[in-house]
């Protein structure tokens, strides 16, 4: 008693965020049930729903649109962690190259910025620069003697424009942790190459990639979480019906079967699908982390 | 220093150019914004708008200005950010501290964190988030926008991981002279971990700035729109209704594009702002995240 009487300022502390997350976070994991009624919102989240087992599910998954907007989740996703992964590295191994510190500098503050803007502001500055008519892209695409392209009205280029504005967005910040680690690297280590005569490439794939090893194991283990992120904050504000086909992703599917055609059952069905897969690649990839980079979150 | 050889000279050269063109493409898109919202509609429409304006004229600024909307959004957003950002900073130092204490310490610290870490697991997605703003009565009000993320568990975890960094002599003899928790909690933790908090305060001023997807679905009539939610509805949906004809004052001076850009760039003028000033303590959050023991 003595003993919880001395934790009780802690416990205090904790209960107003406990409070909190046990309202926003676990009542709406609890509200998931509604994947398995007859929801009608009027008789209220909890109230008096009819079951029917598994018949949302079954709804869903037989919608053109599912397969569709999953297939598009995981392709878009899939380039996204991989070329995530790799541009920045390489940008990093660059940027390292650079002796004159104010360069270096100038570079880097100029690259993370984008990373800050909301996609909305970015939505409109690329619907601007990609439109066919007259965005400053096709404006240099016909000077070069091409035709007009219409990134984001295309299927054959949709996909690809949402990765590349997503890469462009990240690359600069995502090559912070890099160059964190190369910083770290023992500079002895180059010394001792360089009068054993290795050349500058010879040293960076010697040393700097060995030393880089560990946080680039992390980051692709960590990044196994996002296999059904496909980004939902840039797809929404870059898509049109005219390329649901290509680009529709679970996430905006989920929306527009939810809030727009109030399909309750149905669309929290996909979301529970969604958070369950989800939830086993986080799991999988805290674990692979933990076990094989020493990564423990706390 | 040993002279560099002709092909180590050429890839510094070939290096350069190539960064210079990275911070070119990542620089240009927002300076061409910024240009196009200052010129005539008519150079913009001609395309000959690239780094710097055309015809200079506020007329862009000054339609979006006249806008009882705008402001309305923009002080909803502020409204949001002076209540949200302190709630995170709050919420975070005081979980952030009993969890930072060991086992021994507080016996039930593994069972909270386990409690707090499992939503950043598992989560119960749109739909039930938003049935429950609605149940609790919360749909237009500025608490659906700052309570449900209130507490930021992944900025919990890297204080509380700042904090086990902090000596525990400190914490010795604070309490030895006869403090209290909340004492050594705000007197002896707060103050060493600045740094941290600053780091933190940032990411939680550039997340209430920049959401708009919760504004959006929680309000049921455009004025509860902070102002990211508002710039969502006339720069990416382009909902012109709120455009009436005799609003043009001077139709070759802007048009919709520049008037677009102008809102554009208003949208991000606090986070060009703080920027320059920001940009070590972000680079330490990113870093203070994931390389650690």
């Amino acid at each position: 008693m003595a003993k919880f009487k001395k934790e009780l300022p802690f416990h205090l502390m904790v209960l107003p965020g406990l409070i909190l997350v046990f309202i926003f976070s676990y009542i709406p994991m609890g509200g998931l049930i509604i994947a398995f009624q007859k929801f009608i919102p009027s008789k209220g989240m909890f109230g008096d729903q009819d079951f029917v087992g598994l018949d949302n599910f079954r709804y869903v998954f037989s919608l053109p649109g599912f397969s569709r907007a999953m297939v598009n989740t995981v392709v878009i996703a899939f380039w996204k962690i991989v070329l995530g992964l790799l541009i920045p590295i390489v940008f990093a191994l660059l940027l390292n190259e650079v002796r004159n510190a104010h360069f270096k500098k100038t570079v880097q503050t100029i690259v993370y910025l984008p990373y800050f803007m909301s996609w909305v502001i970015l939505g409109g500055i690329f619907m601007d620069m990609l439109s066919p008519s007259g965005g400053v892209v096709n404006q240099l695409i016909t000077a070069l003697g091409g035709k007009p392209v219409f990134f984001l009205g295309n299927n054959q280029y949709f996909p690809a424009t949402l990765i590349a504005t997503d890469i462009w967005k990240n690359f600069g910040y995502g090559a912070i942790v890099y160059l964190a680690a190369i910083l770290g690297i023992d500079p002895e280590l180059y010394e001792a190459a360089q009068i054993d005569g290795a050349n500058r490439l010879q040293q960076t794939w010697h040393i700097t990639l060995p030393g880089m090893r560990m946080i680039i194991v992390l980051m692709m283990v960590l990044s196994l979480g996002n296999v059904l992120n496909a980004g939902f904050d840039q797809v929404f504000n870059m898509y049109s019906t005219a390329v649901y086909e290509s680009g529709d992703i679970i996430d905006t599917f989920v929306y527009r079967l939810g809030l727009i055609d109030a399909q309750y059952g149905p669309a929290t069905a996909v979301g529970l699908f969604k958070s369950v897969v989800s939830t086993l690649f986080i799991s999988v990839s805290y674990f692979l982390a933990y076990k094989f980079a020493d990564y423990r979150i706390f | 220093m040993k002279k560099e050889s002709k092909s180590r000279r050429l890839f510094h050269l070939i290096n350069g150019i190539i960064l210079v063109i990275l911070a070119l493409l990542c620089l240009f898109p927002i300076i061409n914004i910024l240009a196009m919202s200052f010129s005539s509609s008519s150079a913009v429409a001609a395309g000959s708008v690239l780094f710097w304006p055309v015809d200079f004229n506020l007329y862009a600024y000054k339609y979006v200005m006249a806008k009882k909307e705008f402001w309305q959004a923009l002080l909803k957003a502020f409204e949001r950010v002076t209540l949200g950002l302190p709630l995170n900073m709050l919420l975070t130092i005081l979980l952030a501290y009993p969890l930072s204490k060991s086992n021994q310490v507080f016996r039930f610290r593994t069972v909270y964190i386990w409690f707090f870490f499992f939503t950043m697991l598992f989560s119960g997605g749109l739909i039930p988030g938003y049935l429950l703003i609605q149940n609790l009565g919360l749909m237009d009000s500025i608490w659906a926008l700052v309570l449900p993320i209130a507490v930021p568990v992944y900025n919990v975890i890297l204080m509380l991981n700042f904090f086990r960094g902090i000596p525990h002599e400190l914490e010795e003899a604070a309490l030895i002279d006869g403090a209290n928790q909340w004492q050594t909690c705000f007197r002896i933790y707060v103050p060493c971990a600045k740094p941290s908090i600053a780091t933190l305060s940032l990411f939680s001023f550039i997340t209430h700035w920049n959401s708009w997807f919760d504004g959006l679905i929680f309000s049921n009539f455009p004025e509860s729109y902070p102002l990211a939610s508002y710039l969502q509805t006339v720069v990416v949906q382009r909902d012109m209704s709120l455009l009436s004809l005799d609003d043009w004052q001077s139709l070759s001076m802007i048009s919709d594009r520049t008037v677009r850009c102008a809102q554009i760039f208003v949208g991000i003028i606090p986070i060009i702002i703080i920027y320059p000033f920001a940009q070590k303590y972000f680079v330490k959050g990113m870093t203070l995240g994931s390389v650690k023991g």
